[in-house]
């Protein structure tokens, strides 16, 4: 059998990803997915930037509390991010300050962009998810 | 005859709000429950049109999913009470009939 070089085992390609969220928290499960999608990004070691807009603003906000709704608090998985690499978070400004939002209404440090720079960021990506 | 809408959507991803505030008659009531309690939220860009249709609408906020969302009654625009299940449940039994604006 032929040997397989030992670098197509270690390492291997590195892409710039992407994760789009738009969506609030609990009334659909597709912020809840996309976290989970971020975490398979992170585990195999890609470029991970996550990206919140519109709604999605909404799955960071601080002091959820789901007990009394019977779902998963996964608000804060968010903060286990940092453990994963996972560092690049954005938050477009335009979508907090619709909703009435700053950001000591969030539960992770993130870095506050204009709808301009969120677009040239998503420019610089080989691959955007959208959640 | 007095209506109980209720509105489970973001008002700033659907326009379920929007509609509900525009087919309510005067007298009836209004309930934001799961991503509808968004819509009860201070500081918004919808807080005009709720404070217009206050005075012709009683608005009600489920409370559990306003603390499910991270949001307290301090959150909560003026003129919006916050009632519990129990309480939702006396809004359903309260009115003739209850439309879902899904």
């Amino acid at each position: 059998m032929e040997d397989i070089p030992e670098e197509e085992y270690s390492g291997g390609v590195v892409k710039k990803f992407m994760y789009v969220n738009r969506r609030a928290p609990h009334g659909s499960i597709y912020a809840q997915e996309s976290l989970e999608v971020v975490l398979v990004g992170a585990a195999f070691e890609q470029d991970v930037s996550v990206v919140f807009l519109d709604d999605g603003v909404y799955q960071i906000r601080k002091d959820q509390d789901t007990s009394a709704i019977g779902t998963k608090n996964f608000s804060k998985t968010f903060r286990a991010l940092e453990m994963y690499d996972v560092e690049k978070l954005y938050v477009e400004k335009e979508s907090m300050q619709a909703r009435g939002m700053t950001e000591d209404d969030l539960n992770v440090p993130v870095e506050v962009k204009t709808s301009e720079e969120i677009g040239r960021l998503m420019e610089e990506q080989d691959v955007v998810l959208s959640f | 005859m007095a209506l109980l809408h209720t509105v489970n959507k973001s008002p700033f991803e659907k326009n379920s709000l929007e509609t509900c505030l525009r087919i309510a008659v005067e007298g009836s009531s209004v309930l934001l429950i799961e991503d509808g309690v968004y819509g009860a939220m201070n500081g918004t860009s919808l807080n005009g049109a709720l404070s217009d249709a206050g005075n012709r609408l009683q608005f009600y906020v489920l409370g559990p999913d306003l603390k499910a969302r991270g949001l307290s009654e301090q959150d909560v625009m003026e003129g919006i009470e916050v009632v519990d299940y129990d309480g939702f449940v006396d809004l359903v039994v309260g009115h003739d009939a209850t439309h879902a604006c899904l």
